[in-house]
């Protein structure tokens, strides 16, 4: 098993209740790997949302990936009563998905 | 206690621009940001423009409902301070300054501005951008919202403010009449530069493709410190060195929007295809469609080449036609939010924390009415921020944190000072109460016709004096070359 830390560092940004992750591979090899393994599927999981709640589009050219997740933020920076209302921390919970 | 007064360090230096560029330099990247780095760019940057972007989505509402509590007080607080800082510096290198500072009243900030201006005595006409406030249009119109599909007139709170996000055009208007510094309300953060670009360079706003590649530059600029080793730095697996004297970047534009990235020699972070690559991506939900009121940004084919240490060569970027309808952000007063948090650590500092959490749920029930379910509670320390998605069994401490919601300051206070009340009369050990009380604004979003909303923005000026025919004006070099077709 492999940590995702170890194959690429991971933004996050926020958008609404969205909440969008960058995903940026260390190189060709882990991008190739990546785009294999961190399937939508397996980051709704992670983040306990429904498959149909995240969306990935990929750039080859940066060896990246964004992940949108819908809904995550729950009414967002305004609506949240959570300390970090931006999920800004998220990042390092991706950084620990195992493949 | 140290000193008060902002220096930059010594040791800063900035090479020459290269001929037929603009340089484009970030001032802040959100309204929180640190002063110091702007002053050493606008000190040694050899800048033609520096731009301070000061709005978040939900700022701009906070800004109205105090604009609306106090008069002319809606704008940017940390705004005059920012620009009396660098003025002297602008005025005596000849760079203009762009800034969103404005925010809920960009006329009171443009006053405020040009008084702090002239008491330095340097010459920086002062224009400001109106027409993004459009809470009558919406009224008018009730448009629904994004989010609830429903109209804005029927969602939970009072509407209290209405702001669409403008594009470049306005800004470039301003700098093509001759303001030295430009203070709107609402504009998409790289539409700030992009107007100072548009202007330098005599663009086509319906050029999509350049647009869009100047929307590139603009985006990886706007977080300012993002994109030089800020929120991107790790200890043990992206060492940055020098946060603390972090430095803001700058970009060398051509005139087909072509952009070395770069930051001031001498100063923190670093500059490299890694920190680009982040930034670009950031906040970007679909990078094959940005959109923004200039153009449909497509980011997908964008590349990054290190020309030398620390500068980034940015190409690739494209566009296809702006939207014909632009965003405009909602915001609805909605109570106020009291906390109250308390620590305890050691021993069943968990299991000490959660009987805490339930008694103060159960006065808050049987007290003062307030619905146990409306109650939210975080276990600081035990993974608070992931939200649930990680289990800690047996933190070393917990810092608990009780939030609630109420339609008046006096209810929403009871939240905290039941949780300090825990002091002497809740489990052992719990130290280091502390409350607060804020009032909510929140945010939706929807969509207007752009047509309806342009129609009545407008460029004006501080001093009319100032807007003397400055396209004609013989001592503005930059004007000058721009009429003739060359940039800045």
């Amino acid at each position: 098993m492999t940590q995702i830390d170890e194959l690429a560092s991971v933004r996050t940004g926020d958008k609404g209740d969205t909440l969008i992750l960058a995903v940026i591979a260390h190189d060709q090899a882990a991008f190739e790997l990546l785009d294999q393994e961190l399937s939508v599927e397996r980051v709704a999981a992670h983040f306990g949302l429904n498959a149909r709640a995240v969306t990935r589009s990929e750039l080859p050219t940066l060896h990246s990936f964004s992940f949108e997740l819908s809904g995550l933020l729950g009414g967002g920076v305004t609506g949240s009563p959570n300390l970090d209302g931006h999920g800004k921390t998220m990042s390092y919970h991706l950084l620990t998905l195992e493949i | 206690m140290g000193s008060l007064t902002l220096s930059s360090p010594s040791g800063l230096s900035s090479p020459p621009k290269p001929a037929h560029h603009v340089r484009v330099g970030a001032g802040a990247g959100f309204a929180g940001d640190r002063l110091d780095p702007a002053i050493s760019l606008a000190e040694h940057g050899r800048l033609d423009f520096l731009v301070f972007e000061l709005l978040g989505e939900r700022t701009v509402a906070a800004a109205q409902r105090r604009e609306r509590e106090t008069a002319h007080t809606g704008f940017d607080p940390t705004l005059v301070e920012r620009i009396r800082s660098v003025a002297v510096h602008c005025a005596a290198n000849g760079t203009r300054i762009v800034t969103n500072g404005g925010a809920a009243n960009p006329r009171a900030a443009a006053h405020a501005v040009a008084e702090a201006v002239r008491e330095l005595d340097v010459d920086l006409p002062v224009a400001y951008v109106i027409g993004d406030d459009v809470l009558s249009i919406v009224s008018d119109e009730d448009p629904l919202t994004w989010e609830t599909g429903q109209p804005a007139s029927t969602a939970d709170g009072e509407l209290i403010s209405a702001n669409a996000y403008l594009g470049a055009e306005p800004i470039r208007r301003a700098l093509d009449s001759g303001a030295r510094i430009v203070i709107t309300g609402r504009v998409a953060d790289p539409s700030l530069y992009v107007g100072a670009l548009a202007h330098s360079f005599d663009w086509d706003h319906s050029d999509a493709d350049l647009i869009g590649r100047a929307t590139v530059i603009g985006h990886l600029l706007e977080c300012a410190g993002q994109v030089t080793g800020g929120y991107f730095a790790d200890p043990v697996t992206k060492p940055v060195a020098g946060l603390a004297r972090l430095g803001f970047p700058f970009a060398d534009v051509d005139a087909n929007a072509q952009a070395v990235l770069s930051k001031l020699e001498g100063s923190g972070g670093e500059v490299t295809t890694r920190t680009c690559t982040e930034q670009l991506l950031y906040e970007v939900s679909d990078p094959s469609a940005y959109i923004t009121p200039d153009v449909i940004a497509d980011f997908s084919h964008v590349r990054f080449e290190e020309a030398d240490v620390d500068r980034v060569r940015v190409s690739g970027g494209t566009g296809t036609p702006r939207p014909s309808t632009l965003k405009v952000t909602l915001g609805y007063d909605s109570g106020w939010q009291g906390e109250g948090q308390l620590s305890y650590s050691g021993l069943r500092s968990k299991e000490r924390a959660e009987l805490a959490a339930a008694i103060v749920v159960q006065r808050l029930d049987e007290l003062y009415d307030v619905d146990p379910e409306s109650v939210f509670v975080e276990y600081i320390g035990m993974a608070a921020a992931f939200r649930g998605l990680v289990a800690v069994d047996d933190p070393a401490e917990v810092r608990l944190r009780i939030v609630g919601s109420a339609a008046t300051r006096q209810v929403a206070s009871i939240i905290g000072d039941e949780v300090e009340a825990l002091y002497t009369n809740g489990p052992a050990g719990g130290g280091g109460a502390r409350k607060s009380v804020h009032s909510v604004v929140s945010v939706k979003s929807c969509s207007v016709d752009r047509t309806i909303i342009e129609e009545a923005v407008s460029v004006e000026f501080v001093d009319d004096s100032a807007n003397a025919p400055a396209n004609n004006d013989p001592a503005d070099e930059n004007t000058a070359a721009r009429r003739r077709g060359d940039p800045a």
